[in-house]
């Protein structure tokens, strides 16, 4: 018996008003993560264009399950779990590649169509009457529970039976679809590899700073406040044309006041978003022919109405980050209590100006980039807290900033953009998914 | 003056001591002013603008990296971090004399600490030098970091 094997322990570590330190220390909590709400919840796997031809696969994780996401004969795709159904071997380890009509193990040959299903076994007579067919082994490669392409991103839910989708993530969706929108065929196309980061730090701490929006004025002034410095130095006119850098960093270094006006909405089951009102992306300068493309897809209105949208970060429970403005979706993989890579992909807007995608990649190195000077500063403060959490005698985190009585969190709302309220809303979801199929195992 | 090899391969050796002794105003005064750094984040990358890098950096981010490290506010460098270059005889790829453009290739062992951690990384440099006014510039300079797809911790200094 360990301390957190049980529903009500686990709820117990969240407060309305603070949450337990062992949710971001504790090895156990950590496995009961990986083993109920990585498996309840629907996670990111990976972007369609990713496996464009059939036989084309990518692997990656859902939480700490490897998995392979792979173009089927029929065209769609599908999601397996990373291991031969015989001895154990991962069938791929690369991380992309294409592997033909079917999947071959390198130890002993079974081979499995991309569906899954299997295909031949060498020496097939030495299982006959064993009754190969009745046991796991004999069923093929394993099928992740459920699959959604959404708009050219793929969701999986690893649990057989659990919440819908359109369930999951409701009203929540119009974040990922601006960012679709955005490209005048209706159509994102991923640019490159990720930029992959290890942080010795808990998963949760980096999706709950996408809404932190009172550090980055205090965390980022080395790089902001620094970069404002530099340019006023350099005395330029004010009409001459800014630095990318101050485009880019330099809103990190906006007062408090901008960013409480911004606003956050939040949405049932964990997820929301910073940037209601306006957000550090507003000011982006325009490119020349792009909203001439858009308006030619959609017409003037619409065109005007998705432009519209600032949507800074919108948080996707449990652990991705979107930015609809410049076509970046951020993925914190757990790998343990203190260990989390994140890997930070960019898209191209198919039938935009390339000089969106320059914007875009800029973007993502000077701010995520294991070589980032705006990320460097970020770490740290992770890190730090990581450390910090093992005082004892002091154990619980506030996330209590512009809380009010009985909040209802399976309600949208808007609220002041300093309001921790998204806080909240993940760990209220975090006990939901946590317990989830857990109350039926202890009736049964 | 006159380019030989050898002043460009001092020139390279000098370059890397400034970078581990953190001389970073001698250092940006090196670069010609429409230069870049760049560190590319794929294998064998060839697009440093519609692609991500992990790097791609012109004077203005440069100056603010270097400013940077010296801020009173700058958490992640307190304390700060040490680096260390142990580099090969620089390859002299292109010297064109007459154009006054010169391309070197160097191998090098890059080794970054900060309290309890130390990293390796191997890389090849390739710098793009040009002579203005009598003396050599770094017109571009290219990282590559051999296992550039790993999963890597903060790099705060310049390989």
């Amino acid at each position: 018996m360990g301390r957190y094997d049980s529903p009500a322990a686990l709820a117990a570590l969240v407060q309305p008003h603070q949450v337990h330190r062992d949710i971001y220390t504790d090895p156990e909590v950590f496995q009961q993560e990986m083993k109920h709400l990585f498996a309840n919840a629907w996670v990111f796997v990976g972007h369609e264009s990713q496996t464009p031809n059939k036989g084309d696969y990518f692997s990656t994780h859902i939480g700490t399950q490897p998995v392979i996401q792979v173009r089927h004969s029929t065209g769609d795709i599908h999601v397996l779990l990373n291991r031969c159904p015989h001895k154990g071997t991962k069938i791929v380890i690369d991380r992309q590649g294409n592997t033909g009509k079917f999947f071959r193990c390198p130890y002993h040959a079974w081979s499995f169509k991309t569906d899954g299903c299997l295909l031949a076994i060498p020496l097939k007579k030495g299982y006959q009457n064993t009754g190969l067919e009745e046991t796991d082994s004999g069923k093929g490669m394993r099928s992740v529970g459920d699959v959604k392409n959404y708009r050219g991103f793929i969701f999986a839910r690893l649990a057989d039976e659990g919440m819908s989708f359109e369930e999951f993530f409701g009203e929540s969706l119009s974040s990922l679809d601006n960012m679709v929108d955005r490209s005048p065929a209706g159509r994102l196309e991923v640019v490159g590899p990720p930029l992959r980061y290890m942080h010795h730090c808990n998963w949760k701490m980096l999706v709950e700073n996408q809404t932190d929006t009172c550090h980055p004025m205090v965390a980022h002034e080395s790089s902001a406040g620094t970069a404002v410095k530099l340019y006023e130095e350099l005395g330029l006119p004010e009409d001459a044309p800014k630095p990318p850098a101050m485009e880019i960093i330099a809103p990190f270094m906006s007062p408090y006041d901008f960013f409480e006006g911004m606003g956050i909405r939040t949405w049932p089951n964990g997820h929301g978003h910073t940037g209601v009102n306006h957000s550090i992306h507003s000011d982006y300068s325009a490119i020349p022919g792009y909203f001439e493309a858009l308006c030619d897809s959609y017409g003037e209105e619409k065109a005007k109405a998705i432009l519209d949208e600032n949507r800074h970060n919108t948080v996707y429970f449990p652990n991705i980050m979107i930015k609809g403005p410049i076509q970046q979706l951020r993925v914190f993989i757990p790998i343990a209590a203190d260990r989390t890579v994140v890997e930070s992909y960019i898209y191209r807007l198919v039938d935009a100006p390339d000089e969106l995608t320059a914007r875009t990649a800029m973007y993502n190195r000077m701010i995520n980039a294991p070589t980032s000077i705006v990320g460097h500063d970020d770490l740290e403060m992770y890190e730090r807290a990581q450390e910090g959490l093992m005082v004892d005698g002091l154990e619980w985190v506030n996330i209590q900033r512009l809380i009010e009585e009985d909040e209802d969190f399976d309600v949208e709302a808007v609220e002041n953009g300093t309001t921790e309220r998204q806080m909240r809303n993940q760990f209220h979801a975090w006990v939901k998914f946590m317990n989830m199929g857990q109350k039926t195992e202890a009736a049964e | 003056m006159t380019v030989t090899r050898e002043s460009l391969i001092d020139f390279i050796y000098d370059e890397v001591r400034m970078l581990d002794e953190g001389r970073y105003t001698e250092w940006l005064d090196l670069w010609l002013p429409d230069g870049h750094y760049w560190m590319p984040l794929d294998y064998q990358q060839k697009d440093p603008i519609n692609e991500t890098s992990l790097m791609y950096e012109d004077m203005f981010m440069l100056k603010l990296r270097v400013e940077r490290l010296n801020g009173a506010r700058t958490f992640s460098q307190k304390p700060k971090s040490r680096c260390h270059h142990v580099i090969q005889r620089p390859f002299v790829d292109e010297m064109d004399a007459e154009a006054r453009r010169f391309v070197t290739t160097t191998f090098m062992h890059y080794v970054e600490t900060r309290l309890d951690e130390q990293q390796l990384l191997a890389v090849t440099a390739r710098h793009e030098l040009a002579l203005v006014e009598g003396r050599l510039r770094i017109a571009n300079k290219r990282v590559d970091i051999v296992n550039c797809d790993a999963a890597f911790r903060n790099i705060q200094l310049l390989p």
